[in-house]
């Protein structure tokens, strides 16, 4: 037969009409914290798709109205200093979150949440409570409403972007979004790898590929590693609080400071000034210098000035990148191409700083604000299957954070560790630490600390079943997998059994962005903590198991003993269960020695009764 | 006589039903269309009608109307990854060729 040139089929819903004659409609969505964008292959080149007024970007903001009507876009945007609890700015810093993150970002939202009973945080407009999920749905309605009147039909489907840092909750209430607003979701795409896509990098010679994404409210830096036409992403990083709206605040203190008002502002007010902010510095970007008008006073304010302003706010940027670029183990001559994205990489400060950085000029003519959109629209185009023979474009992800299992005494073993690829299997084994042990309890973990209880718990589930065998000498084999949709289920099985469990983990809100930063930076800073910790807790187990062994011992032989002998023993066990409880390692070791040395004797005996009963065994077997 | 799928094809079939939340199986099924004649068809099915033959495989309903059978008897469905696409493939023992598109056969 020929070459397997079949195209790929996909499960429809019952009655689909299909006419192949015509390309399906796919498109591209970039659903940004600040704006979003919609873009569609054309003519095969992909293309911004406008708004009637011939507009690209769709400024995220949505405005629940009195009359019941929604507005999107500019109009919300600006109307947000009047009617600050009805226009819904960043909405994407919301998705997907659980009250509780929401509530800590609460501080510097204007809005009112409603603390209802459901795991979603729900926004009070005149239009009822609003989810994350809703608002997000207005966007995209926009958006889906746009790519049909510009290509003339229903839409077969979208590729939506998230940030690289989007969990499991974030993707998925992302997903349920665009449901919402009746978009089919051919596959969420990593914004990042949209990027390099746009370039055409996957078309290129292999290399590394870093992508630089300073957008309005996030920074992301992803180390992509492209090999015979496969994405790989080694490492994602950056920092989930760091944005253009940064920049804009640091200018707005330097107003407040300047023209000495009051930095006590209500929320309206505080808006009209951190517009004020934006505009001056998206001026600064093309003019050397800007007039400041604020109320009644006004001063000039020049690009170098601003520069200084915004000087720690990029250096934290480039730490981000330092960070990535360790923990993917490249070395920075290894980087074929840097990838500038997002509205606030077309600070020149900011492009000349990560050029420095790099030591080479970052990519930056697509206009990088629709550099992902424009990606997603190529993934797309191929995903709806019009591209009739598409290069091989293999895009793969990896973990967040790392995945473990709590082994005794509160310690986290690593199975998966941080930034490992996904699709991934791995596998490890684990004994029993009782004598007779017939059920292990596993405690799945997430995070980079050693200890369990500073790590994220995802799942418990027991191995039962276990036939009783001293310990140590049952091979509990746990494996991890996690499916391209880093989906993780985890089995557990007894190799000499056979028993098995297992469970799927599906996690109900999942981490949000700031935890996983939050827990990465704590990884760090608790780094020498933990390890001395680790220690600890180390020497407390071998502690507790020879505590058990010798007390087991001693009520089951300890007639072997005499009185003498007997006290000596206790006399220890005393003394190692006290130090034990202490958080002295130096003292713990010791005691552990010394007890062991006082029962050398007593085990020896052991051993000569055990093979005595032992071979009384067999003979009683055997007659 | 029967219609199967390989073991990843099972795989995300019964994950593709999960997601969806209900549905008895899926359809394997031909329409005419493209450059040489026949396309596949795989959707889900809410209902099983009487001139359906449904075969089981790897514990999932592989549902074929009586039409589209002759043309694919003995396929085995198996679920693929080539490059960025994701899809099912039918190894189809009737087949004789393809056309240039990828998208239709002739048997
Ligand atoms: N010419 C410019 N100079 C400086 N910053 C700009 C310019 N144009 C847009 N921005 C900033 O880019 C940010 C939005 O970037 P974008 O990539 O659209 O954000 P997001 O991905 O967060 O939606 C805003 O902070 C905006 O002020
Ligand atoms: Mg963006």
């Amino acid at each position: 037969m020929k070459k397997n040139t079949m195209a790929l089929v996909q499960i429809v819903e019952p009655n689909t009409p299909v006419d192949k004659s015509q390309p399906r409609l796919a498109v591209g969505i970039d659903l940004g914290t600040t704006n979003s964008l919609v873009a569609s292959v054309r003519n095969d080149v992909p293309v911004p798709l406008a708004d009637t007024q011939g507009r690209f970007a769709l400024a995220s903001a949505v405005r629940y109205l009195k009359d019941n009507t929604v507005s999107v876009g500019r109009d919300a945007k600006q109307c947000a200093s009047c009617d600050p609890y009805n226009c819904i700015l960043s909405v994407k810093r919301l998705i997907g979150r659980g009250l509780e993150d929401v509530q800590q970002l609460g501080e510097q939202l204007p809005y009112r949440f409603q603390d209802g009973d459901s795991q979603m945080p729900l926004i009070e407009t005149v239009q009822g409570c609003k989810s994350p999920v809703e608002v997000s749905a207005e966007i995209l309605k926009v958006l889906r409403q746009r790519a049909e009147q510009v290509l003339g039909g229903d839409l077969f489907g979208a590729v939506i972007t998230v940030p690289a840092y989007f969990d499991d909750a974030q993707r998925q209430a992302t997903k349920d979004a665009a449901r919402l607003a009746g978009i089919n979701v051919l596959r969420l795409l990593n914004e990042p790898t949209a990027a390099a896509v746009a370039y055409g990098l996957d078309k290129q010679a292999e290399g590394v590929i870093v992508v630089y994404d300073l957008g309005g409210g996030t920074f992301d830096v992803s180390i992509l590693r492209l090999t015979r036409g496969v994405f790989e992403v080694l490492a994602t990083g950056g920092d989930s609080a760091l944005g253009g709206d940064d920049f804009d605040h640091a200018i707005a203190n330097w107003i407040v400071q300047q023209a000495g008002v009051s930095s006590d502002l209500e929320p309206g007010e505080q808006r009209r000034l951190m517009r004020l902010a934006c505009d001056v510095k998206e001026a600064l970007s093309s003019a050397e210098s800007t007039l400041v008008q604020y109320k009644a006073w006004q001063a000039e304010l020049s690009r170098a000035d601003f520069e200084q302003l915004i000087t720690p706010l990029v250096a934290r940027s480039l730490k981000a990148c330092r960070r990535a670029l360790r923990d993917s183990d490249v070395e920075l001559e290894e980087i074929a191409a840097v990838v500038m994205v997002g509205g606030s990489t077309r600070v020149p400060y900011v492009r000349e700083q990560v050029a420095h950085m790099f030591a080479r000029e970052p990519l930056a003519d697509i206009d990088p604000d629709k550099v992902v959109a424009l990606g997603a629209a190529l993934q797309a185009d191929v995903l709806a299957g019009n591209q009739a023979d598409s290069d091989n474009l293999l895009l793969l992800d990896v973990i967040p954070l790392s995945l473990g299992l709590e082994t005794m005494g509160d310690l986290v073993e690593k199975i998966v560790p941080r930034n490992t690829t996904i699709p991934v299997t791995r596998t490890q084994d684990f004994t029993t630490a009782r004598d007779g042990q017939t059920a292990i309890a596993l405690h799945i973990v997430q995070g980079e600390r050693e200890l369990a209880s500073a790590s994220r718990s995802l799942a418990r589930f027991e191995l039962r079943g276990i036939p009783p065998m001293v310990a140590g000498a049952a091979k509990v084999r746990v494996s991890f997998q996690v499916d391209a949709d880093g989906l993780l289920s985890v089995t557990a099985t007894e190799t000499r059994s056979g028993v098995e469990a297992r469970v799927e983990i599906k996690p109900s809100y999942g981490l949000s962005e700031d935890a996983i930063s939050r827990m990465l930076e704590e990884s760090i800073e608790n780094a020498e903590q933990d390890r001395k910790a680790r220690g600890l807790r180390e020497q407390q187990v071998n502690a507790q198991r020879l505590l058990e062994t010798v007390r087991a011992a001693l009520q089951s032989d300890g007639n072997l003993l005499n009185e003498q002998e007997r006290a000596l023993i206790d006399e220890q066990l005393e003394k190692l269960e006290q130090a034990q409880q202490g958080d002295e390692i130096g003292a713990i070791a010791r005691q552990i020695q010394q007890l062991n040395a006082a029962t050398h004797e007593f085990a020896s005996r052991r051993m000569d009764a055990t093979v005595k009963r032992a071979f009384a065994g067999r003979q009683l077997e055997e007659v | 006589m029967a219609v199967s799928l390989t073991e990843a094809a099972a795989k995300h079939v019964r994950r593709s039903l999960d997601k969806r939340g209900k549905g008895e199986g899926i359809r394997v099924g031909i329409r005419t269309t493209g450059c040489s004649g026949m396309a596949y068809v795989l959707e889900y099915v809410d209902e099983v009608s009487a001139e359906d033959e449904v075969f089981e495989s790897h514990g999932l309903k592989v549902i074929v109307d009586a039409n589209s059978l002759d043309f694919i008897d003995g396929t085995e469905l198996d679920f693929v990854r080539e490059g960025v696409n994701e899809g099912f493939k039918f190894n189809n023992p009737n087949v004789r060729g393809e056309c240039g598109c990828g998208e239709s056969f002739s048997v």
